[in-house]
C-alpha cells in the first residue's frame, strides 16, 4: 500500500529542479499557489498547465510516475468538475436528458476547477519528490526565522517537523512487527463484528503507544547528552546556497504572473 | 507435526521499484518431535523463513506444508488461523507485544483467541506464569510494571498458554543476562523433551545450537545451503567460515588443543561437559601431561 503513494515521497536526483535551494522552492511553490488564482479564461489556464508540464520536465521525474501518483486526488477532482457540470446553470443549455441540463459555463467552469486543482497537486508533489524532508524544514525555518521577533519558537517546529518525518518509517516497522507478533496469538482484524474488529486494533495500538513514547524518552536523553540546547547560536552542517538557479527560477515565475495578468479576461 | 517447505522463495513488495528478493529455492523439512536450529548471518533470510512456519507470510513461489496443510500463495488468511494455534511464535523482543492491564489478562489472550474456555484459559495462564518462574503476585500487576527480564518471560508464557505443538524461538534470549539466559533455555528444552514440542530456535549463538538442537538448518543468502545434525555442521569450521559462521567456542578450543598436541580432528565437543570428556580421555592416556 505504501509503495504507491507518491504524496510526501522524496525521489532523489540531480535535475535543474533537485539543485534548487529549499528556499527558493518553498518561495515559488506558495507564490504559484497563489498565481493559480489569477487565470480566469481559457488562454491563462493553458499557460498555467503548460508552464506546470515544463516544471515537470525540468525535474526529471517521471510523468507516469506522477500521474499514478494523482489516483487518491483524482475522485475529489471529478467530484468537483460534476458539482460545476450540475449545479451552474449559465450560458447556452448544451445538452438535456430529463432533468440533467448542462449548460456551457458549466462546462467551462468545471473543467477550469480541474486544471486549477490539478495544477496545484501537480506543483506541490513537485516540491515533495525533488525536496528530501529534512531540506524543507530547513527551508522552511530559514523562511519562517522573522516570526522569531514575535517569540514564536521556530526552531522547535522545525526541529518537531523533521523528527516526526524521521520516525515514520520506524514506526511503519514496529506497527508490522507487532501486528504479526498479535497475528501468532490469534487476533484477528480482517474478520468478526464492527465491534470485535475495533476492539481487535486495542492489541496493537497500546504496545506501539508504548514504544513510540519511549523511543521519544530515548531519543530526549540521547540530545540531552550530547548537549542539545534548542537554536540558539546553533551552526549548520548542511549550508544553504542561493545561486543563479534559484534567481532564475524565481524570475521565471515572475514573468509568468505578468503574462498571467495581461492574458487574464 | 512435519513441516516441510517445498522450493519456497519469498519476495518483499513484489512488482514495484523497490522489490526485494529474501528467499528463493529453499527445501527444508523439520521433523516432528525434533529439535531444529535455523542459524545464518544477518540478512541471510532466518526471519523471513519463519514467518513461513505459521503462515504469517505466505510465499511467493513453492508449497509451505505444516501438518496436512499446505500454505501456497493462494491460501486464503481464514485457513490460516487453525495453523496459528498449532505454531506458536516467540518473536524477538517479545516483550514489545505486552498490552494487557494485568499479566493474567495478557497470557490468557493468545488461548481466548484460539477459542479456549475462559476458565481453562485462566487456569492455564496462572500455571505458565508459575512455570517460568515469575514471583507470586505477578498475575495480578500491570505488564508495565515489571523489570525486562520479567517482561520478556510474561511475553513466552503468553505464547506456552497457547499450548502449540510447535514452537518457534527466535533469537528468545537475546538482550537477557546470563542466568536468566540459561534458565530460559533449559526451560525450553525441559518442554521439548517432557511433551515432545517440535522446537525451531532461530539464533546466533553457535554454543546454543550445537547444545540443545539435534538438527541444524544453515542459511546463507536466502537459501539453505547445509542441513543434518550439530556433529555434521560443526565438524568442518573453513566451510562455516565461508557462510560468516563460526563454530562453538568449545570445539575452536578442541581444535587448537588437537593441533597444538598434535592429534586429529576428532569428532566435535558441543557442550562443556563433552569437551571436559574428552580432554579427560585423552589425559588418561597421557596425552596432556607431555
Amino acid at each position: 500500500m505504501m509503495e504507491k503513494m507518491v504524496f510526501g515521497r522524496y525521489i532523489p536526483g540531480d535535475s535543474f529542479v533537485h539543485r534548487l535551494d529549499p528556499r527558493s522552492k518553498l518561495i515559488f511553490v506558495f507564490i504559484f499557489i497563489a498565481a493559480v488564482f489569477l487565470a480566469n479564461n481559457t488562454v491563462s489556464y493553458a499557460l498555467l498547465l503548460a508552464f506546470t508540464l515544463f516544471s515537470i520536465l525540468a525535474s526529471k521525474v517521471r510523468i507516469g510516475f506522477l500521474i499514478g501518483g494523482l489516483k487518491p486526488v483524482m475522485f475529489l477532482i471529478a467530484f468537483t468538475f460534476l458539482l460545476h457540470i450540475f449545479f451552474t446553470k449559465e450560458g447556452d443549455l448544451l445538452f438535456q436528458l430529463g432533468f440533467l441540463k448542462i449548460y456551457e459555463e458549466g462546462l467551462r467552469q468545471g473543467i477550469y476547477i480541474s486544471i486549477r486543482f490539478l495544477v496545484l497537486v501537480l506543483m506541490t508533489s513537485l516540491l515533495t519528490l525533488t525536496t528530501s524532508p529534512i531540506s524543507i524544514t530547513d527551508g522552511l525555518e530559514v523562511l519562517l526565522n522573522p516570526l522569531k521577533k514575535v517569540k514564536f519558537p521556530v526552531h522547535e517546529l522545525a526541529l518537531m517537523m523533521s523528527i516526526s518525518l524521521r520516525f515514520i518509517p520506524t514506526l511503519m516497522d514496529e506497527t508490522d512487527k507487532i501486528l504479526k507478533a498479535q497475528l501468532a496469538r490469534g487476533s484477528d482484524i480482517s474478520s468478526g463484528t464492527m465491534k470485535e474488529r475495533i476492539q481487535a486494533v486495542v492489541p496493537l495500538l497500546v504496545p506501539l503507544f508504548v514504544s513510540a513514547f519511549k523511543r521519544a524518552e530515548d531519543l530526549a536523553v540521547a540530545m540531552e547528552v550530547r548537549g542539545y540546547r534548542g537554536g540558539e547560536g546553533r551552526t549548520r552542517y548542511r549550508q544553504l546556497k542561493w545561486d543563479w538557479r534559484d534567481t532564475t527560477a524565481l524570475l521565471i515565475l515572475l514573468a509568468v504572473i505578468v503574462a498571467l495578468w495581461f492574458l487574464r479576461g | 507435526m512435519d513441516i516441510a517447505l517445498e522450493q519456497v522463495g519469498y519476495t518483499y513488495a513484489a512488482g514495484t521499484p523497490f522489490q526485494k528478493k529474501a528467499l528463493f529455492d529453499v527445501n527444508v523439512r523439520i521433523p516432528s518431535g525434533s529439535y531444529s536450529a535455523i542459524i545464518g548471518h544477518t540478512g541471510s533470510g532466518k526471519s523471513t523463513l519463519l514467518q513461513h512456519l505459521n503462515g504469517l507470510l505466505k510465499p511467493t513461489t513453492g508449497i509451505v506444508r505444516i501438518g496436512d496443510t499446505q500454505v501456497t500463495k493462494e491460501t486464503k488468511g481464514k485457513q490460516l488461523k487453525p495453523i496459528r494455534r498449532k505454531v506458536g511464535i516467540v518473536f524477538q523482543f517479545p516483550e514489545h507485544q505486552l498490552f494487557e492491564e494485568t499479566v493474567l489478562k495478557d497470557v490468557m489472550f493468545g488461548p481466548l483467541n484460539f477459542g479456549v474456555k475462559e476458565e481453562e484459559a485462566k487456569a492455564r495462564a496462572l500455571r505458565w506464569i508459575e512455570r517460568l518462574g515469575l514471583p507470586e503476585g505477578t498475575a495480578e500487576k500491570s505488564p508495565f510494571d515489571l523489570s525486562g527480564g520479567q517482561m520478556r518471560r510474561v511475553a513466552i508464557a503468553g505464547v506456552l498458554a497457547m499450548e502449540p505443538d510447535v514452537l518457534v524461538l527466535d533469537e528468545p534470549t537475546a538482550g537477557l543476562d546470563p542466568a536468566g539466559r540459561k534458565e530460559i533455555m533449559d526451560l525450553f528444552y525441559e518442554l521439548h523433551e517432557q511433551r515432545d514440542m517440535t522446537t525451531i530456535l532461530v539464533t546466533h549463538s553457535m554454543e546454543d545450537a550445537a547444545r540443545y538442537a539435534d538438527h541444524m538448518i544453515v542459511m546463507h543468502d536466502g537459501t539453505d545451503v547445509l542441513q543434518g545434525p550439530p556433529e555434521e555442521v560443526f565438524a568442518d569450521a573453513e566451510r562455516l567460515a565461508r557462510w560468516r559462521l563460526g563454530v562453538p567456542r568449545t570445539v575452536s578450543f578442541q581444535r587448537l588443543y588437537e593441533e597444538g598436541a598434535g592429534l586429529p580432528k576428532g569428532p566435535p565437543a558441543l557442550t562443556e561437559e563433552q569437551l571436559a570428556a574428552y580432554l579427560a580421555a585423552d589425559f588418561a592416556k597421557g596425552g596432556g601431561a607431555s
